[in-house]
């Protein structure tokens, strides 16, 4: 008899497709947050599978701190041209000369914080009433909780005690005017899940998730890219390694590991006997124990 | 071994094996001191799922809270106000992989007053666990989880007997525990039932087998979540395609292109198979199955995907597409068992919004049948009410036709959402009879 059975990674690209199907026939202007990390890459990939032949029915939002890797922007504008999809940015500079956020000081200053701000903003000014995110459960505990369907106030925020229930496949996205959702397609994936998804549909990613040499310096146990936005102290030593990604975020917070991972196989490999979350590596979680959910109940993403 | 940053070695890590893995989604459901969070912490760990950051963090909040041990629970516990006050108010879902199945764990409190995570954390599980303390045997908690897991038709049931090691191990103790639990359990509908004795403190039976319980013959319980036969758990005989969207790409390449996505929630699905497009009742075929690498031979549930017709039907969101021949129920008046989850208690003549597949409508609640009482499964047919967390049978009027199925016959089709119009809150899950 012949089996009739799925693939983890079928089901798990199957339950994505859906939810994404869900999100462009219940809201009247949803979009997709790409942030050019890994995740929000396989979400291009999953909608442009999704509404086949047809184009992505939403636009893709890049909210920029403006401490990219250039290596991020370029791997965005490759993409942008290939799918055909719309591009809408919105610069953490301008909220910054709008004074509606506050560039941080002192030496560990990053933007990530400020990315909130300018989130909410862009969300406002396009009208958007669902924002998809490539955010996944096994990232962080207080994304174990999260819901596929995540329902915000006004003000963008997430309530943890009053979360709608979801069951099934039935996602109940009704809301009053001027509030909105942030949809999570992507939440039963784990790293590595993503990781095997790359390989099986031979999707391009940018160079930084491979083994390369960067000058790189060591904070707080964490080794970070010696950009143009991160202030050297004098204790500090910069040195050339080999190293890759595990995430791709804001330049000044996000970590390299040593590696010499070269190809999507010996990166699958690495994952699989690594012993350290890929947040490990993100200084933004490591400020306290619940920054996540703080975080998040503020209307980060 | 090699160590270094972190990272080391382990031999023989094959990626195309993993490409082939199952999926499993289990549910525990427990309270306080009966051992669930130790039980999923060994799983979790004695699976090499905890990372040493993780591990850092909860020896080092241990550490703060001035306890002795390691406190696994803090693994399983993610938001501020369960960690301060000890007790898990949500669903959570948490995730770890063997080399076979992958598995998604929905840990839902036990308390009575959390019966609604217990539903939402049960309606997309392939089994259960139910943990029963060896020195108490079976109580009212065990029937709940029990009614709950029948209820929902999580096809397989796994009835972990756990603190063996503080019954001296006994066989006794196990068996009177099985005798107990299959005599109450004949009332149910559960379908595929088993029972392992372990102890989750010490690990016996959970990963590896017990050398203190050779009497025990049968599989640990992370075999038993590895070989669990889990290929008939979709329904793969009633053709069911409830319609999501229309794919239209008005595109020079796909000028005519008319496609219908949805998830295949039934059957198996193949071109030229013969169909009926459901309000309209027109008949067609299947003119071809398509993804983004081209035609599919065969889809079943739950896969995503695009079929066209070969007639032009005007067809949209909400409708559905069957196989001639095997047409699910048809109507506007529903009778199912719900469970209520909202603190404002049903109202009976009160107006609802309804969503069942990819179909929203409306409802009014034509009558309370009866309220089950979920610690001894008695039908209370003087109760006309439900309230928070109650179960029970109700009978419904919407406002358009449904097409649907029993859903013990196919979770998919038989299953509905209550919102309450004024909050848009999901406050009903209903399984139709």
């Amino acid at each position: 008899m012949v089996s009739y059975n799925l693939s983890h990674i079928r089901e798990l690209e199957s339950e994505s497709i859906f939810v994404m199907r869900e999100v462009a026939a219940k809201f009247q202007k949803p979009a997709l947050l790409f942030s050019g990390g890994k995740d929000s890459i396989i979400m291009v990939h999953l909608a442009r599978k999704a509404f086949w032949p047809a184009r992505i029915p939403f636009p893709l939002v890049h909210v920029d701190t403006g401490h990219n890797f250039p290596e991020t922007i370029e791997y965005r504008d490759w993409l942008v041209g290939d799918t055909k999809a719309e591009l809408i940015i919105g610069l953490v500079q301008d909220s910054i000369d709008r004074g509606t956020a506050i560039e941080e000081k002192g030496q560990n200053a990053s933007r990530n914080a400020l990315q909130t701000v300018t989130l909410l903003e862009t969300l406002e000014k396009y009208k958007f009433d669902a924002a998809m995110g490539g955010a996944r459960r096994d990232e962080e505990k207080a994304r174990a909780k999260e819901r596929f369907f995540s329902h915000r106030d006004e003000f963008g925020q997430w309530d943890p005690k009053n979360q709608r229930p979801e069951l099934w496949n039935l996602f109940n996205a009704r809301h009053q005017f001027g509030e909105h959702f942030r949809v999570f397609p992507i939440s039963n994936w784990t790293e590595m899940d993503v990781w095997q998804y790359i390989l099986l549909e031979n999707i391009p990613i940018p160079s930084l998730y491979f083994a390369h040499q960067r000058e790189v310096l060591e904070r707080d146990g964490m080794l970070l890219a010696k950009t143009p936005y991160i202030t050297v102290r004098e204790t500090e030593k910069v040195y050339t390694d080999t190293v890759r990604f595990r995430t791709i975020g804001d330049a000044t917070c996000t970590g390299a590991i040593e590696s010499s991972a070269s190809t999507l196989e010996d990166i699958i490999q690495e994952v699989a006997s690594t012993r350290i979350t890929e947040r490990g590596g993100r200084a933004d979680d490591k400020r306290s124990e619940t920054s996540m959910e703080d975080r998040k109940k503020q209307g980060y993403f | 071994m090699s160590s270094q940053n972190g990272i080391q070695e382990v031999e023989e890590f094959d990626s195309k094996g993993y490409l082939d893995m199952e999926l499993l989604r289990f549910t525990t459901a427990g309270s306080v001191d009966d051992g669930k969070s130790t039980l999923i912490g060994r799983l979790l760990y004695d699976s090499k799922s905890i990372f040493e950051d993780q591990m850092e963090a909860i020896e080092e909040s241990s550490k703060r809270r001035g306890e002795e041990k390691v406190n696994l629970a803090l693994l399983t516990d993610g938001l501020k106000a369960e960690r301060e006050q000890g007790i898990t108010i949500d669903v959570a879902y948490r995730y770890f992989a063997t080399p076979r199945r992958k598995f998604i764990i929905a840990d839902t409190p036990g308390h009575i007053q959390y019966t609604r995570n217990m539903v939402t954390g049960a309606s997309t599980a392939n089994l259960a666990i139910i943990l029963v303390d060896a020195r108490n045997g079976i109580v009212e908690q065990t029937h709940r989880h029990t009614f709950i897991a029948s209820l929902l038709q999580i096809p397989h049931v796994v009835v972990c007997i756990n603190k063996m090691d503080l019954v001296d191990y006994k066989e006794e103790v196990y068996e009177r525990i099985v005798d107990q639990f299959t005599d109450f359990s004949a009332k149910l509908d559960t379908k595929d039932v088993r029972f392992i004795p372990i102890s989750a403190l010490n690990g016996d039976n959970v990963v590896d087998r017990s050398p203190n319980m050779p009497w025990f013959d049968g599989p640990t319980l992370l075999y038993t979540l590895e070989h669990v036969h889990i290929g008939s758990d979709y329904n793969h005989i009633d053709a069911r395609f409830p319609v999501q969207t229309v794919v239209r790409p008005q595109s020079d390449e796909f000028h005519d292109f008319r496609g219908y996505a949805g998830r295949i929630a039934g059957g198996i699905w193949k071109k030229g198979d013969r169909v009926v497009h459901l309000p309209s009742g027109f008949a067609t075929k299947v003119a071809s199955i398509v993804d983004i690498n081209g035609e599919i031979e065969e889809a079943f549930a739950p896969m995503s995907v695009t079929l066209t017709l070969e007639d032009d039907i005007d067809i949209s969101r909400g409708d559905m597409i069957v196989r001639e021949n095997n047409m699910p129920e048809e109507g506007q008046d529903i009778e199912l068992m719900v469970c209520w989850m909202s603190e404002t208690p049903i109202q009976i003549g009160g107006k609802y919004s309804v969503q069942h597949t990819t179909r929203e409508t409306r409802c009014v609640v034509k009558d309370v049948r009866y309220k089950v009482d979920i610690n001894n499964l008695h039908k209370l047919e003087d109760q006309k009410s439900l309230g928070l967390n109650d179960i029970g049978r109700i009978s419904i009027r919407t406002t358009n036709r449904l097409f649907y199925d029993n859903y013990r016959r196919n979770r998919f089709t038989g299953s509905l959402i209550i919102i309450d119009e004024a909050t848009n809150n999901t406050v009903g899950a209903g399984m139709i009879i």
